[in-house]
């Protein structure tokens, strides 16, 4: 099964009833098991792209579809939202749970599935907790447990990890790594950071901005695992100076406006 | 050797963190209560304008053992808490439909806004003269001006649920009931409660000014009636009830809220 984004644009009107283009001529496929990251300058609008990915936006134009489903049955996504949206009164394994709760699956396979994805993600003991108790985090733990915990065709993940302290970060995108390698499930994830985007995906999606566009698409040609050891450093940052300077000049024109 | 000196940096906003024992309140508390015995014993102030703490305790705990005072109590407590009750829970429905539906936002909210202001006892007579004598217009009063604040704070919680746990509860599969069941009226509790609280001061207030204005049973009639009579240490005993009734109120809400909202 993959996933196709075509021709999709998107327009705004501003508060000035000005009309803005955000996305043009957007054009890529996921593929069944492949981790895409886009990666842009701010205000490119890849968080509005991986919302019209997402059922959370319409798009101005052009379509987003499941090639290959099984007849019958709605694509499932899990979303990790930026701003985490972990629900303030549920626990921990309420919030996990949240998704299977809403396809009404049994009590019993709530309990289990709510198990085995909060071990996945490490928060083994953490269950009755509220989301006020845990740290930045183990918060994003539990809201990449909620995405998991639906067995999702496709995972969404808008730069989960930009609210966390650098150390935390680190430490998250390795688990995350190690987590995907376990369930390999197609994965869109946005974020600004061109490290983590080299460190992360099979392909690299560069978005540039007026209107967002898709200026370069760079496959990692990096074993999945281990990327940050020493013999892959010097093909680890060729892949990152060649986002950077794709990025730079746009990055540079953003800073000017905001 | 050179000749230095030391100089220590002190923590200078230590006081923001100064710890005071609990005995202190109770300490304060005392302090005025045998301040306030020794003024009226002293005979500073005459016993009609300020009677004595000592002598308000007997007079009141006679108007207990004559049944009095329960009496009034009852009658009190039956206004306060039908209208109430009614209030509250109208106040959050009509929030709560006006929160989700924009229609019945425009229809309504200036209309709402419009009343609210009103003094609600300035009603009364007109409320008097819709339901008659009885109890009815006091309990309707109370529930309008319970009403109103518990509307307005449901109101405004409902448009102050974060828009990304909404996203969040639709990604996962809610349908526009669940979404309002297991996101929105969760989210606009703390909001809700923050109006209760508000509206049962209101409640009292109204409560007693119903009471002094048309009833005859009832902590305010019966702070009136023995104002009336020039008989302060009753008087005081109604007040000394009312203030009570105000605090078991209050803390009655904060244990609700700490039962219905334990994630906070």
């Amino acid at each position: 099964m993959k996933i196709v984004i075509e021709n999709v644009e998107k327009r705004f009107t501003d508060s000035k009833k000005n009309e803005v283009l955000a996305l043009e001529d957007i054009n890529f496929t996921i593929n069944e098991q492949e981790f895409v990251v886009l990666v842009g300058p701010s205000g490119c609008g890849k968080s509005t792209l991986l919302n019209i990915v997402g059922g959370l936006l319409s798009p101005s134009k052009g379509q987003v579809y499941f090639e290959g489903t099984e007849e019958d049955k709605e694509p499932t996504l899990g979303i990790v939202f930026q701003e985490i949206a972990l629900f303030p009164w549920r626990s921990v394994f309420e919030n996990v749970t949240f998704g299977l709760e809403e396809r009404g699956a049994s009590k019993n396979e709530r309990a289990e599935k709510g198990k085995h994805y909060i071990d996945m993600v490490g928060l083994t003991g953490f269950e009755n907790a509220y989301p006020k108790q845990l740290s930045g985090g183990m918060k994003q733990r539990a809201g990449i447990a909620r995405a998991l915990a639906v067995e999702p065709d496709l995972l969404l993940m808008d730069e989960p990890f930009s609210a966390l302290d650098a150390q935390t970060r680190t430490i998250m995108q390795e688990e995350l790594l190690t987590i995907w390698n376990r369930t390999k499930l197609s994965t869109l994830y946005v974020t600004h950071n061109i490290q983590e985007a080299v460190y992360l995906a099979d392909r690299v999606i560069v978005l540039s901005r007026h209107p967002g566009h898709i200026k370069k698409i760079i496959t990692i040609d990096l074993p999945k695992i281990g990327r940050d050891q020493d013999q892959y450093r010097a093909q680890f940052e060729k892949y990152a100076d060649e986002i950077w300077q794709l990025i730079r000049h746009d990055a540079e024109e953003a800073l000017k406006e905001a | 050797m050179t000749n230095t000196t030391k100089k220590v940096i002190k923590n200078r906003v230590a006081f923001l963190e100064k710890k005071i024992p609990s005995y202190v309140s109770v300490l304060g508390i005392t302090g005025i209560l045998l301040l306030w015995e020794l003024v009226c014993r002293l005979n500073i102030v005459p016993p009609l304008f300020l009677p004595a703490p000592t002598a308000i305790i007997t007079d009141g705990w006679e108007m207990i053992s004559s049944g009095e005072l329960l009496k009034n109590l009852l009658a009190s407590l039956y206004r306060i808490l039908g209208g109430y009750a009614i209030g509250a829970v109208l106040g959050i429905v009509v929030g709560l439909l006006l929160g989700f539906s924009k229609l019945a936002d425009a229809i309504f909210t200036p209309i709402v806004y419009s009343i609210y202001p009103i003094p609600k006892i300035a009603l009364l007579p007109l409320i008097i003269l819709w339901f008659g004598i009885g109890e009815m217009p006091k309990v309707a009063i109370i529930a309008l001006g319970v009403f109103f604040p518990v509307l307005i704070n449901t109101f405004s919680g409902v448009k102050s649920v974060d828009p990304s746990l909404i996203k969040a509860a639709v990604t996962f599969g809610s349908n526009h009931f669940n979404v309002i069941r297991k996101v929105i009226l969760p989210g606009a509790l703390p909001t809700i409660f923050a109006g209760l609280k508000l509206a049962a001061g209101t409640a009292l207030l109204l409560l007693v000014s119903a009471e002094m204005i048309a009833a005859q049973y009832g902590i305010g009639a019966m702070v009136l009636h023995y104002g009336n009579l020039m008989i302060t240490t009753k008087l005081m005993a109604g007040v000394l009830i009312l203030s009570l009734l105000g605090l078991m109120f209050n803390r009655g809400l904060q244990w609700l809220e700490r039962k219905l909202i334990p994630w906070k």
